[in-house]
């Protein structure tokens, strides 16, 4: 076995075991916003790695370089955090249920607050 | 807008670039067809797009900006490990918690930058802006100390944001 099998089978591994704790995060956490965390955060390492193995793989494979995955890398770096933002902010929106031990609801409150003033204040 | 004036055919430089470059990464390849049709459209696109545009600070210290994204992409795999030793223990153990984060800087390029920094890293994900755009509240997973959890984010990632930008 080839060095270069035994890294680019190390991140795949690394990958998926990011990826997996991602999704357990998923369905475990108790209430929506901290569900946000795990796919905004837990997803990005675990597609990374699987990227990084695959630049690796289909860089030796080929003999050039395949630098194509950081695009994908780059364009998840950008939309995760926006999506993960929007979800947040409907959740403020329709009085997500929070776990009870949650604190700092007063701040929750006044992000909401702000929020229905934005939407009185909106002239298109 | 001056700058829009100096370079009629080229009016964003920078997007410029960055189209050229992302054309040969989608296609992998440096091949001259792709050489050409990367240049023409990273000269037409910009001419088509350029009076959408809002006026946004530029980069002073384009140094600091790369060594703020390499800071930035060795927190984003030292949360992840934090959240995912989170996520695997005891659920009880976490204290989640809203806070908000007081901001220096007003333009909305940096903020955007600075709300997705806060989403990337470490157990926090930015939830809304206030309206006067004093505010950015957050959510973090495991909030132990709420002034400390400031500071880390006024110290880390704004104040470099701020330099960056020069505002």
């Amino acid at each position: 076995m080839d060095w270069i099998e035994i890294i680019t089978a190390v991140f795949i591994l690394i990958g998926g075991l990011f990826t997996l704790i991602g999704s357990i995060g998923l369905s475990r956490l108790p209430d929506f916003y901290m569900r946000l965390h795990a796919p905004t955060k837990a997803t990005t390492l675990g597609l990374g790695a699987l990227l990084l193995a695959s630049m690796i793989h289909f860089t030796s494979l080929r003999g050039y370089f395949s630098i194509h995955e950081l695009l994908i890398t780059f364009f998840l770096l950008i939309t995760a955090p926006v999506s993960a933002h929007m979800m947040a902010k409907a959740g403020l929106h329709v009085k997500t249920r929070v776990e009870d031990s949650t604190r700092g609801l007063e701040v929750r409150d006044a992000a909401k607050r702000r929020n229905e003033e934005n939407a009185d204040d909106y002239q298109p | 807008m001056e700058n829009t004036r100096r370079f009629r055919f080229l009016p964003m430089p920078m997007h410029s670039v960055l189209l050229f470059m992302v054309w040969l990464l989608l296609n992998n390849t440096l091949a001259l067809g792709h050489l050409l049709l990367a240049a023409f459209l990273a000269l037409a696109i910009p001419l088509l797009v350029a009076p959408l545009q809002h006026t946004q600070p530029s980069v002073r210290r384009p140094l600091l900006a790369v060594k703020q994204v390499l800071l930035v992409l060795g927190d984003i795999v030292k949360a992840n490990i934090e959240v995912a030793i989170l996520v695997m223990g005891p659920l009880s153990r976490m204290k989640p918690g809203f806070v908000a984060v007081p901001l220096d800087i007003e333009r909305e390029l940096p903020i955007t930058l600075l709300a997705s920094t806060i989403s990337l890293t470490p157990g926090t994900v930015s939830c809304e802006l206030s309206k006067d755009r004093r505010f950015l509240y957050i959510h973090a997973l495991n909030l132990v100390d709420e002034e400390e959890l400031i500071t880390t984010i006024k110290e880390r990632y704004e104040a470099p944001l701020k330099e960056i930008f020069g505002c």
